[in-house]
């Protein structure tokens, strides 16, 4: 294909999505669409998946049998959100074991927040109505966004990423209704989850690399920092309401502008979680990998049996 | 106590939906494949919504002020009355099919049979078990025949799986003083009456899996009456955490 060719595909791709029209899998797009499609879903399909163990770690251990059938339930969900991530992904010519491939090796990312451990049952509470919550944020564009694979699931991921999070504030109200040590624990929570769910955010904008060209993709409809006031506007009166006290003695409503005032967001912390050196980075990709490695031979039996399955049913037809 | 026997044959059903389920909850997010995981987390779903509904229908017998959390996280472990086979250790995913084919087996005869009880109670949830558990058994022994007939490597260890657990099957069939008493009644199941087709049906699956069915006859037992194996104290360990932590809060 020539230049002027690749141009022109290239002036027609854009004004689609300019339109609002949906790309499709077997559409021609450009080649760093693909790529950054596969860097953004990926990395949203490998973050449901390590985000399966921070709360995984306390189902066995939830304190009534509800809650462990609804943890279990929200868990389960987050697999199937990886489920169609990948799926999405996989519609974009790369393989669910090459996405794991980089994984594994570190090279692609997931969110930097499951790197935080879940340390008493109030995390449950505090992960749903903050960790989902700003998910949601994030995410509640992306039903809108110009590939149309990951719109689609995404319609799907946001309802039930919001009655995640409606979930979460439950537990939280409950503690927060509960005893004395119940309130501090559900205080505790909230001390530790909440700068990283800032950051969970991303970078701010004049650090963030990927946005101008993310926003005419479709791929982001607002930058880092008004999605992050977005979700302190709507996440302080929701902790007023529980009786907690957000961790930022700087945190105050400004009238002029509408919106909440907050302190510095600590960046070193993010930037070292996000090369490796969170508290729970290297826990995480064991179980990741251990889970991978040790279910080799499960895999490798489940198509050795599928093949001897095909070899009887072509040799009867035969 | 309204009705100490039905309690008590309530736990008997109910205490191996808990334990499994218990048991499956901490795979979640460590199995071989996506799918697998998506089915087994499904699987201890289903395992503690039926635990739920017996609990219920328990604790109202007992005390109006008791609740399913009451049973479910607050006895002794002499007081669990699971078999011996739900409370075995997640070894590797052969074991955890084995477990779950060798008790869903089981699970859907029973079911099948306490569906005509004559408690309503535990005809709906027979019921709507019978649903669930059909698919379990489904799930499992088409994993028992993948991991028997798939590699040399997945037939050893299926077959190590199924040898090593095979002794506690004769348990579920053994009749506890409970059973006995709701199976004359009408309320419960014959269990014993089950055990001639269950060890056929099994012995089928192992077959077509290519597997050697065990010949021993050394079985052991227990769990039924409360004694269980050392798994079991730490199995409610767990469990009971927050309860025995935090006691008399909501949650």
């Amino acid at each position: 294909m020539s230049e002027n060719e690749v141009k022109n595909l290239e002036a027609i791709f854009e004004a689609r999505i300019a339109r609002d029209e949906k790309i499709e899998p077997k559409d021609w797009m450009p080649e760093k669409y693909r790529q950054t499609h596969i860097r953004q879903i990926s990395q949203h399909a490998h973050s449901e998946i390590v985000g399966m163990l921070p709360e995984g770690n306390w189902i066995t251990r939830a304190p009534s049998l509800r809650r462990k059938a609804a943890l279990l339930a929200k868990v389960q969900d987050e697999a199937g959100h990886g489920l169609y991530l990948y799926s999405a992904c996989e519609t974009l010519g790369i393989s669910r074991d090459e996405l794991y491939e980089q994984l594994h090796s570190g090279k692609a990312k997931y969110s930097s927040i499951f790197n935080y451990p879940t340390v008493t049952w109030a995390d449950m509470g505090a992960i749903g109505w903050l960790v989902d919550g700003a998910a949601i944020i994030n995410q509640v564009p992306l039903c809108n966004t110009s590939f149309g694979p990951y719109a689609r699931a995404m319609v799907r991921v946001c309802k039930e990423e919001s009655f995640h999070q409606r979930q979460g504030y439950e537990i939280m109200l409950t503690l927060c209704n509960g005893t004395q040590e119940q309130k501090e624990m559900a205080q505790d929570a909230l001390n530790r989850w909440w700068w990283p769910s800032l950051m969970m955010l991303g970078p701010t904008d004049d650090a963030s690399v990927h946005t101008e060209q993310s926003m005419k993709w479709k791929l982001k409809r607002k930058t880092n920092d008004e999605l992050r006031q977005q979700f302190i506007d709507q996440t302080v009166p929701q902790a007023d309401l529980l009786g907690l006290t957000i961790p930022d003695p700087d945190l105050k409503f400004n009238e002029e502008t509408g919106h909440y005032d907050f302190g510095p967001i600590d960046w070193d912390e993010f930037w070292q979680v996000v090369k490796g050196h969170g508290p729970c980075n290297k826990e995480r990709m064991n179980a990741r990998v251990n889970a991978w490695e040790e279910g080799a031979w499960v895999r490798d039996a489940a198509m050795a049996y599928a093949e001897k399955q095909t070899a009887k049913k072509v040799a009867k037809a035969s | 106590m309204k009705n100490e026997t039905l309690y008590q044959y309530i736990l008997c059903i109910a205490d191996n939906s808990l334990i499994l389920g218990q048991r499956l909850g901490e795979l979640c997010g460590h199995g071989p494949s996506l799918e697998t995981d998506i089915a087994i987390t499904n699987i201890a779903l289903d395992l503690i919504g039926q635990t739920r509904s017996y609990y219920q229908y328990a604790a109202r017998l007992i005390d109006e002020e008791k609740t399913e959390d009451d049973i479910a996280f607050l006895r002794l472990e002499r007081e669990y009355k699971n078999v011996l086979l739900v409370e075995q250790p997640n070894t590797h995913f052969g074991y955890v099919m084995a477990r779950q084919f060798l008790f869903d087996v089981y699970h859907l005869m029973f079911l099948e049979k306490l569906q005509y009880s004559k408690d309503d109670q535990l005809v709906a949830v027979a019921k709507k078990g019978i649903k669930e558990v059909s698919y379990h058994k489904r799930f499992s022994s088409d994993w028992v025949k993948r991991l028997g007939d798939g590699t040399e490597e997945s037939r050893q260890k299926m077959q190590e799986a199924v040898d090593d657990l095979w002794r506690f099957t004769n348990e579920l069939f053994l009749m506890t003083d409970a059973e006995k008493t709701m199976a004359a009644n009408g309320i419960g199941v014959d269990i014993a009456q089950l055990k001639e087709e269950y060890y056929k049906e099994v012995s089928d699956v192992l077959k077509e899996a290519t597997l050697t069915v065990p010949e021993n006859t050394y079985f052991t037992k227990g769990g039924k009456e409360g004694i269980h194996t050392e798994h079991m104290g730490y199995i409610l360990s767990e469990l009971q955490y927050m309860q025995r932590t935090y006691p008399n809060m909501t949650w």
